[in-house]
């Protein structure tokens, strides 16, 4: 095979640019992502500054430089401020501790006080390898965030950065690059799974005129920041794998489409672009060869079915959202008329590493079906909240368990919601399930993004689906009318069954609903809108019956059916609560027991707000 | 039909629509363009585009602002308070956050926007800060981990600015 020759030696790049971060001296790490930078982290990376620690190249080793970088995963404890080369990290920081980190990291003494306390150990962590949060974690999407300032082009090639597009600019073998993603096994990670190398091929097989690469970045399932993550964090990983996509299909075109509630995400992908283009990675001609190709962003603007493909599309276009039918392929006519290959975020992140460690490095991980690792934002009543990569064989019991350190406040496990409102539930049965596409299908769920909401005794099911509902029903564009009329429909049944006017034969109802909008919808927000409701009907109908029959709500959140006491004893007569019922329903004489007429009383709660006493109690 | 109206300003939209290349494929970068100069996208603006973008109808134009849930055809107040209700945050209480809000601004019920102007309220699907729940945003800056009793001591932050 011939070998192209580039005018950009990456390798060379490399080494530069790994000189230039040898002369920073110390690193910190102060993780500068949505999350962190809400807790005060740029007001951290000033004092740092202003200390003497700088963010400029220096050369002077025995200074120290302070680094902001994307998400460190470990969102719960954040601030977080690693250190790199003492393997130390410092949780829950504030600007009032960088003064004394910075001195003590001159003497090299560690700050006890700001380690992380294992829960279950009730141990502080020195070295951040064993912390349980990353040790159980294989990390290849997420490979460099929170390790590099992503704002930094440098920084990227340094850690290796567009050395496998060099890779399959120089082999300039196409179907040889095709093979390997399919020979990895590397499927889908925005959802459905598809296979990505068979998805490369049929754009392959259209080739010869203008062809499109698109990357799904509207990241909307409530309760998912993976992509988001990405995009933030390591931008050039998403850039490289979209440019091997374009060379292998024959492209010259991308687009990036981001919803707009990510505005981070959106700034520093264009900060990349740009870096990019300036260094001949991306652009015209790259890095010398004959392959071009140029990416744009693309803004959206707040509808979540902008998520599925074809409605992805009609948005690019710069028309309403709304999906188109499937009986032409996309590989075929997709963006503009035009061969697309459209992939999401994580995908094309895997694509680099693919490249350059071989396929059989990639599916040597994971299950017989599903290969690689995942990332997951484990979310809701765990103690670890955050940002996660495992492989593909990793269970539920280790993601909630070990990852995620248990269920807050010593609560009991009760389920989780995952891959959003597409997906379903799984409960203490499912426990030691892989988290593998074809399992998690079988029992009524799917990986879809990879939000994982952890729910604990204290969470209401049925209000859950309801909640779920009420999102799918919102976000239904209207054009099928099953999923127009029936997703109403079947949020009227919920809303009337968490209000305790609910019949049981609306179960049966909510059932046949639920079929009926998964056969009669054309895109993937139809299909998919009622199995939060038929997977918890499957797992918790005892809950819905609760509500019907009993008009009980078991955890204790339907509003409507709480039922507010005051205790006798507690109560001091001190007519209060009576003066703040907005419904006359408390009736009692001064310095005597008081008692609410249940017939009246609205569940409000102002009563319980007001009691000095805390004798009113709800059931 | 009059398109100019004291309250847009042309020229400024005439500079949307070129550096979009008056290419209607750019219609939702142009309508981000004119919400960030109103806050909202008038009604003449929106008629103003239609016009004058080849391929695009007045009411080509309604029908994508109304579709997306970012624009606003009302105007909105001087802080924009979005609390996060996705799934994250729902389950960490995000309701009882949003009547908190409610409450302590005093918005009248089926309103987006205080009599006064000064604050508009809406819930977002998901900010991505679920290790923030609930997490609330005004204008741009998000206040993690919400409590009712928070709330009421950032409007108060708020309401002192603008005595």
């Amino acid at each position: 095979m011939e070998m192209i020759k580039l005018n950009v030696d990456i390798k060379e790049e490399q080494r530069k640019a790994q000189e230039k971060i040898k002369q920073q001296g110390r690193r910190i790490l102060v993780c500068a992502s949505t999350g962190c930078i809400a807790n005060g982290a740029l007001e951290i990376i000033e004092k740092f500054k202003k200390l003497g620690a700088d963010v400029s190249v220096l050369n002077n080793a025995e200074k120290m430089s302070v680094i902001p970088t994307g998400c460190i995963g470990f969102c719960e404890q954040g601030v977080l401020v690693v250190i790199p080369d003492r393997k130390l990290t410092y949780v829950h920081v504030t600007e009032a501790d960088v003064e004394e980190i910075y001195n003590s990291l001159k003497t090299d003494t560690i700050i006890e006080r700001l380690l992380y306390v294992d829960p279950a150990l009730n141990k502080r962590i020195v070295n951040n390898e064993e912390m349980n949060f990353y040790a159980k974690q294989t990390r290849t999407a997420l490979k460099n965030c929170g390790h590099i300032n992503p704002e930094s082009i440098d920084e990227a090639i340094a850690a290796g950065a567009y050395s496998a597009l060099s890779k399959v600019l120089q082999e300039n073998n196409p179907e040889g690059v095709i093979k390997e993603i399919e020979d990895s096994g590397l499927r889908g990670r925005g959802g459905g799974g598809f296979a990505t190398g068979k998805k490369w091929r049929s754009v392959y097989q259209h080739r010869g005129g203008k062809s499109y690469v698109i990357c799904n970045g509207d990241e909307g399932d409530p309760g998912a920041f993976m992509d988001r993550s990405v995009m933030e964090d390591d931008p050039n990983k998403l850039l490289e794998g979209m440019a091997i996509a374009a060379f292998a299909v024959g492209a010259d075109e991308g687009y990036i489409y981001v919803r707009a509630e990510y505005p981070l995400a959106i700034k520093r992908l264009k900060m990349a672009i740009k870096a990019a283009e300036e260094r001949n990675l991306l652009g015209k001609n790259i890095m010398g060869s004959e392959f071009s190709f140029t990416i744009h962003i693309k803004e959206g603007a707040g509808a979540f079915v902008c998520g599925e493909s074809s409605a992805l599309i009609a948005s690019i276009e710069g028309e309403r959202g709304m999906p188109r039918p499937k009986n032409i392929h996309m590989a075929e006519k997709g963006l503009f008329k035009r061969p697309t290959l459209l992939n999401n975020v994580e995908t094309f992140a895997n694509v680099p590493l693919i490249i350059l460690n071989g396929s059989q490095w990639f599916n040597k991980m994971g299950t017989e079906t599903s290969k690689g690792t995942k990332t997951f934002a484990l979310t809701g009543e765990v103690n670890n909240t955050g940002l996660i990569e495992v492989p593909m064989n990793t269970t539920l019991r280790e993601i909630v368990y070990d990852l995620g350190g248990g269920i807050r406040n010593g609560k009991k496990f009760k389920a989780v919601q995952i891959g959003g409102p597409s997906g379903g539930c799984l409960t203490e049965e499912h426990l030691d399930m892989p988290m593998d596409y074809d399992q998690l299908t079988k029992v009524g769920a799917m990986v879809g993004s990879g939000g994982l909401v952890v729910m604990n005794e204290d969470t209401c099911i049925v209000e859950v689906a309801r909640f779920f509902m009420n999102f799918t029903q919102h976000e239904s564009c209207g054009k099928c009318t099953p999923c127009r009329e029936g997703t109403k429909q079947m949020l009227a049944i919920l809303e009337r069954i968490v209000k305790g006017q609910g019949k049981m034969e609306d179960l049966d109802m909510l059932e046949e609903l639920g079929r009926v909008i998964k056969e009669g919808s054309l895109c993937g927000l139809g299909k998919s809108a009622p199995n939060p409701v038929l997977s918890t009907l499957r797992y918790f109908r005892d809950e819905y019956i609760a509500h019907i029959r009993d008009k009980k709500c078991p955890a204790g959140v339907c509003s409507a059916l709480k039922r507010y006491e005051i205790q006798e004893d507690k109560c001091k007569g001190c007519t209060k609560c009576a003066r703040n019922c907005p419904a006359g329903a408390i009736e009692g004489t001064i310095k005597e027991p008081h008692k609410i007429n249940q017939e009246k009383c609205i569940k409000c709660g102002a009563c319980m707000e007001n009691c000095p006493f805390n004798a009113i109690v709800t059931k | 039909m009059t398109l100019v109206s004291s309250r847009i300003d042309t020229a400024k939209l005439d500079k949307i629509m070129q550096d979009y290349d008056y290419n209607k494929s750019n219609l939702i970068a142009m309508l981000q363009g004119v919400q960030q100069i109103y806050k909202y996208l008038p009604e003449e603006a929106i008629t103003y585009i239609g016009t004058k973008v080849e391929g695009l109808s007045p009411a080509t134009v309604f029908g994508v602002a109304t579709f997306y849930a970012q624009f606003s055809l009302e105007p909105k107040g001087k802080y924009e308070i979005k609390v996060c209700d996705g799934t994250a945050c729902h389950v960490r209480g995000s309701m009882p956050v949003l009547n908190a809000v409610k409450k302590k601004i005093q918005l009248k019920d089926g309103k987006m926007t205080t009599d006064n102007g000064l604050f508009s309220l809406e819930t977002v699907s998901c900010l991505g800060a679920c290790s923030l729940a609930p997490a609330m945003v005004i204008n741009g800056k998000i206040y993690p981990k919400m409590t009712e009793e928070a709330v009421s001591m950032i409007i108060d932050v708020l309401l002192k600015e603008n005595e």
